[in-house]
């Protein structure tokens, strides 16, 4: 198939950035997306041009590092799949295709589709990880967890921080993000000592780095490759009022003093 | 910070104080949609006139009074939040997409910033023409049939109603729904029930709102 492309090429962080136009001829329709980026770059080295940078790293959908946003919707137009786990089998000969970096005040672009998410590791750093050593995998019956709770922890934990929530969301908000990262460890039994703190913490951060709120629009689950749902934002609200409350109320924030 | 300040100043923290004040402002307009359905009855005139000289009696002070504080300073605070965040969100994406599509954003989630002001500027003259009075529109103090009548039988006083009306409708159907989220309230096991509670609130509210100028244009009620 032939396409037309409109890519975000931007020189460096303080380059004001434009978009360019490529034509690209005879793409076959088993390649994924990314492969056929690969086919425009050999064109533009071959011909002594800059090639278009974008990030990648595992290509099978689980490493979190690909995205861009692809006529209007990160990470394209199939639900549930990584850019680079979509196929060019999904688009049409003759297609117009607008290739955009994820924008956010959080994620300033670094080069072309490029952008740095450093702002997620800090997220993280605030408080996505449990202090003590947990040591090896117990005993599969050596800690009860109740099924419900071990699915929707598992749900959460499938999110790859690949930030197309904050991509995706009309207020720029990690909420998905922080959310999953705090259902993930919240219910679990080796989350719960500091499950109050992580949420004050990773929700401050994420504040802080510059992240909008959320406002339940949706678009976030919508784009999530995925398909983490926004009802872990409810939980992680819960969390932090509670929180707020037990700091408020003089307890330090503990989750011993909440039931 | 203290640890209030620090909660208020976060988006979480306004926007429970959004979903608290919202809260009390729908279950006023939900209260005031009630009493006004008096009108219906057999004896309306004589039981809406009642229902506002009671409002008005010495008795009733504190209720009235109690009331319109609690909704002055739920709208100044609701208000107030969706600005800040709404400035917030602004400064969250300070450079925009060149194709922009919307999945799941909702145009009544999209459109609460600006059916609030048109519902606040509603409300101001909907005050001004059946409190205060003074719109040069037909008013009697405490002849509220009267007022209401001889109002919605203009045709522009009820389209400006049912407008506001349907303004409440977008803002209520993700108000009431979005609340939930905001306050915590989610289980997979209810969680479709939220969307339902909140279209069936939103829909009461507005058949009743929207019976009053219909009857009035129609001649049922007069």
């Amino acid at each position: 198939m032939n396409l037309t492309l409109h890519i975000w090429r931007q020189k460096s962080k303080g380059d004001e950035g434009r978009f360019q136009r490529y034509e690209l001829k005879n793409i076959s329709e088993h390649m994924s997306f990314l492969e056929m980026l690969d086919v425009l770059n050999e064109e533009l080295i071959g011909k002594g041009e800059e090639p278009v940078h974008f990030e990648h790293d595992c290509r099978e959908g689980i490493c979190g590092c690909c995205g861009a946003v692809v006529n209007g919707t990160p990470h394209g137009p199939r639900p549930g799949t990584t850019l680079c786990q979509l196929h060019m089998r999904f688009f049409h000969d003759g297609d117009q295709i607008v290739i955009e970096p994820f924008r956010s005040a959080a994620f300033p672009v670094m080069k072309d589709l490029i952008v740095d998410r450093s702002a997620f590791d800090r997220i993280i750093q605030a408080g996505g990880f449990i202090t003590v050593r947990t040591g090896n995998a117990p005993d599969a019956s050596a800690v009860p967890v109740p099924k419900p709770q071990a699915e929707m922890a598992m749900d959460a934990a499938e999110c790859i921080g690949c930030g197309a929530c904050v991509a995706a969301c009309p207020n720029g908000s990690a909420s998905l993000f922080v959310s999953a990262k705090l259902s993930h460890l919240g219910l679990l039994p080796q989350g719960q000592p500091e499950r109050l703190q992580r949420a004050l913490s990773m929700i401050r951060t994420a504040e802080a780095e510059g992240f909008g709120h959320c406002t339940n629009y949706g678009e976030c689950e919508a784009v999530c490759p995925k398909r983490i749902s926004i009802r872990h934002i409810a939980r992680a609200n819960k969390d932090f009022h509670k929180a707020s409350f037990a700091l408020w109320s003089g307890s330090g924030g503990k989750a011993s003093s909440v039931p | 910070m203290s640890a209030l300040g620090s909660w208020w100043s976060s988006s979480p923290g306004k926007k429970m104080v959004m979903a608290v004040t919202g809260l009390i402002l729908f279950a006023y307009v939900f209260v005031h949609m009630l009493g006004n359905l008096q009108i219906f009855a057999p004896n309306g005139r004589e039981m809406i006139n009642q229902y506002a000289a009671f409002l008005h009696s010495d008795r009733a002070m504190p209720l009235l009074w109690g009331t319109r504080l609690v909704l002055l300073a739920s709208v100044v605070l609701h208000l107030w939040c969706a600005l800040v965040l709404t400035i917030r969100s602004w400064k969250a994406r300070p450079k925009g997409y060149r194709v922009r599509r919307y999945r799941e954003a909702s145009y009544e989630a999209r459109t609460m910033i600006w059916t609030g002001p048109i519902i606040a500027a509603f409300v101001v003259f909907h005050l001004l023409h059946l409190t205060v009075g003074n719109t040069g529109l037909p008013f009697v103090h405490l002849d509220a049939h009267a007022n209401v009548v001889k109002g919605f039988q203009i045709p522009w006083v009820s389209v400006a109603y049912m407008v506001a009306v349907v303004m409440l409708l977008l803002h209520f159907r993700h108000g009431l729904w979005s609340w939930f989220q905001t306050v915590g309230w989610s289980h997979p096991a209810h969680d479709g029930l939220r969307r339902t509670l909140a279209n069936v609130l939103t829909g009461i509210v507005v058949v009743g709102d929207l019976s009053i100028p219909i009857a009035v244009l129609a001649g049922w009620v007069r």
